[in-house]
């Protein structure tokens, strides 16, 4: 039994495709590539795969994290050639780690994310700033989220105006707290920013994951 | 009209905003792609229905396939956006596409459109609505493509023969090809649609609405279908393939969860068994098998494109497939391991399929399904399905004792001559299956009852008879609710309203397309869904067409009745149905022709292909 780490990127073609469809996905291609996936018991037994953090339906990411277990002890390289031409269009594998089994699972190392913001309709610079900067300089932005009342400013860590694409669009970036409990949405704060759905492109871009060993640090 | 760039910009900015966005975005796994510019036939199939449900249709796999493999065609799929969907795409402009590249329908070539049912009608307009195409075949012309249908629905062509350029009656495997070629060979001329359109009534299996006029006697029945040009042939035959060719293994993956997630392959077409209410089992002839090995073969290929959990063996009959046995075993070794589920419906009500799902995994989980249809000796005898009350219960005792909790019956009410007693039959049947149940496992055992409305279709030897009145059917339904109201036992039925109009369009005329306008006009469309179904509107643009409904659902007809679909022959001739229908009446059974042939007229119009097959894969007997 071994438990690998796979880094991957999720595409365009799958922007629309939320979280759990995405488990499916992964699952199938496993499957495709002839990986001897472990499954649990009981049941109705699951393959045994962690997502280190859940990808809202709508955006792409250069920086997912999937960990999952298989039954026989394959390397590395053998694992990556028979993913490779497994994968759907939209994944994309970028790396593949063996992972200690007794690690504490991935999604409670998570710690933080990072997103790209890309605004496809024009926005003077200094609106944009500006209203990054309101964001920033409040106490607290108090909002609902499926019936439930929270504070999103507490979760945003960074927010900063980027370099225009090569399209000249504005982009900036925001790092958001990801753990257990206390999770910033992108969306969230797009729309804290007076930013309608669909005129901005998100992709995500870091996963910032605790170090095992001494989780209270952030790596 | 926006191009393929300026629709993918605009959805850019809408699919965030929409249900399940992954609908309308194509890019799965095993899509088809290919150079727009450097393809000479562009054909967009079409299901008239959500992503979720048409994405999995079979008919529309085997010909995306074939099509595919051609390098002249590139054949890209389409389906009904849902009414969040639609109305963004309305207000944004954005003209109906076709997923793989985005590109308007009305760009196409050719749109194939598949009719497996006729609630299907008011979404099939809507869906040229959507895409800019004219909806009256004659008002489109040489810039607009060539709209063609084929299913179920298209061998009773005529409700929608004003909106359809030509109907492919039968299986379209092969004549799929032919009106290419055809298509392509007229482009090549240059000359009007209408040519066109006589060049297509050549082919066999084609059938033109254009090319025929309907004649009425005064009393609104039919006189006759009267060809307008030589090209068109007094009787459309359908076409069939002699053996059925190796299945479609690139099955598309969607990205998104959708109804039916599986590697579905068809292990036999056809079935001998008679039933007379069957639309299926009558238009489907002859019955052709395919051999155990191709089917594993396609299962493997196709799990490994796919990474598909379960597996669907397909079949209008399973028992009767000759090699059942061998097919199971085969799968259950090969397959049971990898975590993998299989399904097999439509088993006979007997022992032995205890044993066959006894040896597919997880069999258990699903509830064990079986189909009555009727619970009196003598309403078996006039539908022809034949099980006795006694090898019933055998059954069921043996299903609720060897693992299963959960049976689900299908029963039908509505078959000619019945009355309540007979329906009071099946809730008897019905109570005492649960005691069986009761018996073997205690309270853990359930049933399941889906009772849905028989509905006479046409080419089956029931399409002389006039239905149950809703009040009929009402009637019967409230007794059946009445009595099944127990703990363990589940009742489903099929709304009246819902039948009523099946029962219109499918007997339909020529003249009922006029209703199908009118009430798509209205609003009317997803009419298979309860949300939308809307009788009023229907009953409405009934009555605004001059249509009388009872005139195609209760009206007995005589035998000498011209039927609106005499024209489309299915290979069984009119004579054997008459005689079918008349043995009904007497109460006498037709044993499965497996066993003895009742020369049906397959054999006679399809004598050259049998000819040329194999006995083993052709399961009428063989000619000189």
């Amino acid at each position: 039994m071994i438990r690998i780490r796979i880094f991957y990127a999720k595409t365009e073609p799958m922007r629309y495709t939320g979280n759990l469809d995405i488990n499916k996905v992964l699952e199938r291609a496993l499957r495709r590539a002839d990986l001897p996936l472990a499954y649990s018991q009981g049941f109705h037994p699951q393959p045994r795969m962690n997502q280190a953090c859940p990808l809202p339906l709508g955006m792409t990411s250069t920086a997912e994290i999937l960990d999952c277990w298989l039954e026989e002890d394959l390397s590395l390289e053998e694992i990556n050639n028979r993913l490779q031409p497994a994968l759907p269009p939209g994944i994309e594998v970028e790396s593949i780690l063996i992972i200690d089994l007794q690690e504490p699972k991935v999604q409670t190392l998570v710690n933080s994310t990072e997103y790209t913001a890309t605004l496809l309709d024009e926005m003077p610079p200094e609106e944009l700033a500006s209203r990054i900067q309101s964001i920033l300089s409040a106490d607290t932005l108090p909002r609902e989220r499926r019936g439930k009342k929270y504070d999103l400013r507490p979760l945003i860590e960074s927010l900063a105006v980027l370099a225009p694409d090569e399209n000249d669009r504005q982009r900036f970036l925001m790092k958001l707290a990801a753990r257990q409990g206390a999770t910033g949405r992108a969306d969230e704060v797009l729309d804290a920013l007076n930013i309608q759905p669909g005129t901005a492109r998100l992709v995500r871009t870091k996963i910032h994951l605790l170090d095992p060993v001494n989780p209270q640090t952030p790596d | 009209m926006l191009n393929h760039l300026e629709i993918n910009n605009k959805l850019e900015r809408i699919l965030i905003n929409v249900e399940r966005p992954g609908r309308y975005t194509g890019g799965e796994l095993n899509e088809v792609l290919k150079s727009w510019e450097d393809t000479q036939t562009h054909v967009a199939l079409v299901f008239p229905e959500i992503y979720d449900i048409g994405l999995s249709n079979l008919g529309i796999t085997v010909l995306y396939d074939l099509l595919n493999k051609r390098k002249d065609v590139w054949a890209q799929r389409a389906y009904l956006p849902w009414v969040d969907m639609e109305a963004a795409l309305r207000q944004a402009n954005i003209p109906l596409y076709a997923l793989e590249s985005k590109r308007p329908l009305s760009e196409f070539d050719i749109i194939g459109i598949s009719l497996p049912y006729e609630t299907l009608y008011t979404n099939t307009l809507n869906m040229l609505d959507l895409a800019q195409i004219p909806l009256f075949s004659a008002n489109r012309d040489d810039n607009h493509p060539l709209v063609i249908a084929g299913g179920h629905a298209a061998y009773n062509p005529e409700p929608m023969a004003d909106f359809i350029d030509a109907f492919a009656i039968g299986e379209g495997e092969e004549v799929i090809y032919d009106i290419v070629n055809v298509f392509q060979a007229w482009k090549e001329r240059g000359e009007p649609r209408a040519r066109l359109l006589k060049d297509l009534s050549g082919i066999p299996g084609v059938y033109v609405p254009a090319l025929y006029q309907p004649v009425y006697l005064s009393d609104g029945r039919i006189a006759e279908y009267k060809p307008l040009v030589p090209e068109a042939p007094h009787q459309v035959v359908k076409r069939i393939v002699a053996e059925l060719p190796p299945p479609p293994t690139h099955l598309i993956v969607p990205s998104i969860d959708i109804v039916h997630n599986r590697v579905a392959v068809e292990i036999m077409r056809g079935c001998t068994r008679g039933c007379r209410f069957c639309h299926a089992g009558m238009v489907n002839r002859p019955v052709r098998e395919r051999p155990v090995e191709q089917v594993i073969s396609a299962i493997e290929e196709s799990l490994k494109n796919t990474g598909y959990e379960e597996i669907a063996l397909l079949s209008l009959s399973s028992s009767d497939y000759t090699n059942i046995l061998e097919l199971v075993e085969k799968v259950s070794e090969r397959f049971n391991s990898q975590h993998l589920k299989t399904s097999l419906p439509s088993l006979r009500i007997e022992s032995f399929s205890i044993d066959l799902m006894e040896l597919l995994r997880d069999s258990r989980s699903g509830g064990f399904t079986l189909a009555p249809e009727a619970a009196s000796e003598k309403m078996r005898n006039i539908i022809n399905k034949p099980i006795a009350t006694q090898q019933l219960l055998e059954t069921v005792r043996a299903i609720y004792s060897r693992g299963w909790t959960t049976i689900k019956l299908y029963f039908m009410i509505g078959h000619p001559s019945e009355t309540l007693e007979d329906v009071q039959a099946i809730a008897d049947l019905c109570k005492a299956v649960l005691e069986e149940g009761r018996k073997a496992i205690g309270r853990k055992a359930k049933l399941h009852a889906g009772v849905s409305t028989f509905v006479p279709k046409p080419h089956t030897p029931f399409q002389w008879v006039s239905g149950d009145t809703m009040e009929e059917i009402r009637a019967k339904q409230d007794l059946l609710r009445k009595q099944l109201r127990a703990p363990g036992l589940k009742l489903n039925w099929s709304d009246p309203r819902d039948t009523m109009l099946e029962a219109v369009l499918t007997r339909g005329d020529r003249r009922v397309g006029a209703a199908i306008y009118g009430a798509w006009k209205n609003g009317a469309k997803f009419d298979a869904w309860r949300e939308f179904f809307n009788y009023d509107t229907w009953l409405a643009a009934f009555e605004h067409a001059g249509i009388d409904p009872a005139f195609y659902t209760h009206r007995q007809r005589d035998l000498d009745e011209v039927f609106p679909w005499d024209h489309i022959n299915i290979g069984v001739s009119k004579s054997f149905l008459i005689k079918d229908y008349q043995w009904s009446l007497q109460g006498k059974l037709r044993p499965d022709c497996r066993d003895h042939c009742y020369a049906c007229g397959i054999l006679s119009t399809f004598a050259e292909s049998r000819k040329n097959t194999p006995a083993e894969s052709w399961k009428c007997p063989e000619v000189a």
